[in-house]
C-alpha cells in the first residue's frame, strides 16, 4: 500500500528491505552508523544527513563505519563484491570521487570485460550530488556524466521518492557496478511510495508529462523544475512532453527519439556543466538520429562552465531554473 | 632453519618456481621477435616470493597482484597454457584475449587480477578479506605490491583499513630495488618498507626473497595469524628482477654486472636446489626431471598460443556488463 514518505525515507526503506531479504547486502561508508569506537551512541548519525539511520540496530554487524579513506573503502566494497557480497558503499558527496576514482573506473568498471566475462561485481556506490545547499565548489557538483562515460558502470538518477526506492532495490540486485546518485535537495521531497518491495528497471525512461509541442529531457532534480515549467507553459497553451531518463547508463534513447520525431523541438535540462554533459550527449544523439525531424535548434539549459559558487546570489544564478526552462521552450516553440 | 615441507611439498615448490622461470625466460626470448603485443613485465628472479607465499593458500583465499603478475598467477594456480594464450592476445586466453599480461585474472582460483594500476590491489584485497570475515570463514587475502606501490596512498589506506577492521590480510611488499627506473633507496623514505607496519599497528617482517624457505616460513606465520583472527601483517620481501621494468627496458640505471652477479650467487632456484640436494631431501635427477617436464609444458603452451584463434570482431562488444 502506498503512503507518502520522503525521498530520504524511501532510500532508507530500500536498504532496510534488501538487507532483510539478502544477508550478503552490507552498508559501508563514513559515518553510515556514525559513532564507531566513540564513547556515546554507536549509531548517532546514520550517515551525514541521516539517510542510513536505524539500519545499524536492525542489521547488526552489517552497517560498517569506515575511516575517511575513500580509495580504501570504496575499493574494499569492490573487492567484497568480487567475493560474494552485495556491498552498498556510501561516498557521501559525489565530489569525493576525485580521491577514489581509480577503484571505480579502472577496477570495478573494467573487471568483467578485462577478465574475459568471468567477473561479477555487484557493488552499489551511493552518493549525493547537486547544488542548492550553499555548499560551494567541492560539495555541490553533479558529475553523473563522468560516470556515464565509462563502459562497465551503470548510473542511476532518481528524481522522486517512488523511483528512489525502486531504482535502489534494482541497483542492489543488479550484478554490475552501479553509481546511485541522490540529489541532496530532494531528500525532503514527499511522494507516494508502496510499502512493499518493488523494482524500477534500468534503461526505461518515465514520461512524466505528455504533450506534442516541445520535448523536454531533464535529469535528476531538474525533472521537477521541468514539471514546474511545464505546468506554467500549459497555462500559456504550450504542451510539453517531459521525459525523465531515470538512468543515464543504460539510457533510454528510444523514448527520447520517438518523442522528438513527433514534436520536432527539444530542450534538455541538465544541472551539470554544459561541455561533455548529458545535455550535449542527448543533443548529439538527436542531431545524428533525428536531424530531419527537428523544426528548431536544440536548446540546452545547463549550469555555466564555472565551479559552483558559494554566495546565494551567485548559486541561484548558477542552477538552471524553471524560468530559464520556460524561456528555452518558448525559443524553440517560436523559432521561425 | 628446518623445513616444514614434505617431500611432495618440496617438489611442488620447485616445480612452481621452475614453471615461473621457464615461462618468463621464454617470454623474454619471444617478446624480442616483436610477435607479442603490448607491455610485458617479467617476474624472473622473484619466484621464491610468489611460491613461498602461495603455497600456504588454498583456492578460496584471494590474491591481488601487480604489473609483474605472471609469477603470482602461476603460483596461485592459474593455468600457464591459458596465460600464454592471453599474453599472445588469443581468444583461448585466460581472459579471452581481453586483458593481456597486465590484467590476467582467474577468480575461480582466487586470483583477483594482475593490475595495471600501481597500488590498485590493496583496497580490493581488503574487500575480499572483509567478505571472508563476515561469512565466518578463515580465508585470507594477500596483496602483492612493489616498492613503487609502497608509496601509493591506496596501500596506506588499505593497511589502515585492514588494521582497523582486523582483516585477514597479508600485505606483501616485493622490494626489487627499482620502481620502474627509480631506486627504492631514493623513493622509499624509510630504510625498509616493513618499518611502516608500526604506523598501522601491525607486525612488519622482512624476508630474503632469494631464499624460498625464508619467505615460506615468514609467510606461514603471517597467514596463520590472519586465519586465526590476529589481523594483518606487512611482509617485505627483498629480492631482484632479472629483466627490465618492462621488456625492452635497457636497464642503464642498474650497475654493470648487477644481474649477472645475482644470478650466479643468489638465484632462488639455485639456492633451493643446492639446499634440498645437500640435505638429501631431493635428488638432482628429480629436479632435472621437473625441468624437462616444465620446459615441455611451456614449449607446448607457446606452440598452442601461436596457433590459437584471435578474438572475433563480435567479441569486441561482449562482456562489458552482466546485463545492459
Amino acid at each position: 500500500m502506498a503512503r507518502k514518505i520522503t525521498y530520504q525515507q524511501a532510500i532508507n526503506e530500500a536498504l532496510d528491505q534488501e538487507m532483510a531479504r539478502d544477508p550478503s547486502v552490507i552498508v559501508m561508508g563514513e559515518d553510515v552508523a556514525g559513532g564507531a569506537g566513540a564513547p556515546g551512541d554507536e549509531d548517532s548519525w546514520g550517515g551525514v544527513l541521516g539517510v542510513t539511520k536505524g539500519l545499524y540496530a536492525k542489521h547488526p554487524g552489517r552497517v560498517l563505519d569506515t575511516p575517511i579513506s575513500e580509495s580504501g573503502y570504496i575499493g574494499a566494497a569492490v573487492g567484497a563484491a568480487c567475493n560474494g557480497m552485495r556491498p552498498v558503499a556510501e561516498l557521501m558527496f559525489i565530489d569525493f570521487m576525485g580521491v577514489c576514482f581509480d577503484q571505480i573506473f579502472n577496477q570495478a568498471a573494467k573487471f568483467r570485460y578485462m577478465f574475459g566475462g568471468k567477473a561479477k561485481t555487484p557493488v552499489v556506490i551511493r552518493a549525493m550530488y547537486g547544488a542548492g545547499f550553499r555548499a560551494a565548489a567541492q560539495h555541490s557538483q553533479c558529475l553523473y556524466n563522468i560516470f556515464t562515460h565509462i563502459p562497465g558502470l551503470k548510473v542511476v538518477l532518481p528524481s522522486n521518492p517512488y523511483d528512489a526506492k525502486g531504482l535502489l532495490i534494482q541497483s542492489i540486485r543488479d550484478n554490475d557496478p552501479v553509481i546511485f546518485l541522490e540529489h541532496k535537495a530532494l531528500y525532503t521531497m514527499e511522494g507516494d511510495v508502496p510499502e512493499e518491495s518493488y523494482i524500477v528497471p534500468f534503461g526505461e525512461a518515465a514520461v512524466v508529462q505528455e504533450g506534442d509541442d516541445v520535448t523536454i529531457v531533464a535529469f535528476g532534480r531538474m525533472v521537477n523544475y521541468a514539471k514546474d515549467a511545464g505546468t506554467s507553459l500549459r497555462k500559456k497553451g504550450v504542451q510539453c512532453e517531459i521525459i525523465d531518463p531515470r538512468t543515464t547508463s543504460p539510457m533510454d534513447f528510444d523514448t527520447i527519439l520517438e518523442s522528438v520525431e513527433r514534436t520536432g523541438r527539444l530542450v534538455i535540462v541538465d544541472e551539470s556543466h554544459p561541455r561533455c554533459s548529458m545535455a550535449s550527449d542527448v543533443s548529439g544523439f538527436i542531431a545524428q538520429e533525428a536531424f530531419g525531424a527537428l523544426k528548431a535548434p536544440i536548446q540546452m539549459v545547463t549550469a555555466p562552465h564555472v565551479p559552483v559558487p558559494f554566495a546565494a546570489s551567485l548559486e541561484d544564478l548558477y542552477i538552471p531554473s524553471p524560468a530559464r526552462i520556460e524561456e528555452a521552450v518558448m525559443r524553440v516553440k517560436e523559432y521561425r | 632453519m628446518s623445513s616444514s615441507l614434505t617431500r611432495e611439498g618440496l617438489l611442488q615448490a620447485y616445480r612452481t618456481m621452475r614453471t615461473i622461470r621457464e615461462f618468463e625466460e621464454r617470454l623474454h626470448v619471444d617478446f624480442a621477435t616483436g610477435e607479442i603485443p603490448g607491455f610485458v613485465h617479467l617476474y624472473a628472479g622473484e619466484e621464491a616470493s610468489a611460491t613461498g607465499i602461495c603455497m600456504h593458500l588454498n583456492r578460496d583465499d584471494y590474491i591481488a597482484s601487480t604489473h609483474r603478475g605472471h609469477g603470482h598467477c602461476i603460483a596461485k594456480g592459474v593455468d600457464p597454457v591459458g596465460m600464454m594464450a592471453e599474453i599472445w592476445g588469443k581468444a583461448t586466453g585466460t581472459c579471452k584475449g581481453k586483458g593481456g599480461s597486465m590484467h590476467i585474472a582467474d577468480l575461480d582460483v582466487g586470483m583477483l587480477g594482475a593490475n595495471g594500476i600501481v597500488g590498485g590491489g590493496g583496497p580490493l584485497i581488503c574487500g575480499t578479506a572483509l567478505a571472508s570475515k563476515l561469512r565466518g570463514s578463515n580465508n585470507v587475502g594477500v596483496c602483492f605490491f612493489g616498492d613503487g606501490a609502497s608509496n601509493q596512498g591506496t596501500i596506506f589506506e588499505a593497511m589502515n583499513l585492514a588494521a582497523v577492521w582486523k582483516l585477514p590480510v597479508i600485505f606483501v611488499g616485493e622490494n626489487n630495488g627499482y620502481a620502474e627506473a627509480t631506486a627504492s633507496n631514493f623513493s622509499v623514505a624509510c630504510e625498509n618498507i616493513a618499518d611502516r607496519a608500526s604506523a598501522f599497528g601491525m607486525p612488519g617482517v622482512i624476508a630474503d626473497g632469494f631464499d624460498f624457505f625464508a619467505v615460506h616460513e615468514a609467510a606461514g606465520e603471517a597467514i596463520k595469524r590472519a586465519r586465526e583472527g590476529g589481523g594483518p601483517t606487512l611482509l617485505e620481501v627483498k629480492l631482484s628482477r632479472y629483466y627490465g621494468h618492462f621488456e625492452g627496458d635497457q636497464q642503464t640505471y642498474r650497475a654493470p654486472g648487477e644481474v649477472q652477479k645475482l644470478r650466479e650467487t643468489k638465484d632462488c632456484l639455485m639456492q633451493f636446489a643446492r639446499r634440498v640436494t645437500s640435505r638429501g631431501e631431493l635428488t638432482m635427477a628429480e629436479l632435472e626431471a621437473i625441468d624437462v617436464e616444465v620446459k615441455t609444458l611451456i614449449d607446448a603452451s607457446v606452440v598452442k598460443a601461436k596457433a590459437d584463434p584471435l578474438p572475433k570482431p563480435e567479441d569486441l562488444m561482449a562482456d562489458v556488463y552482466v546485463s545492459y
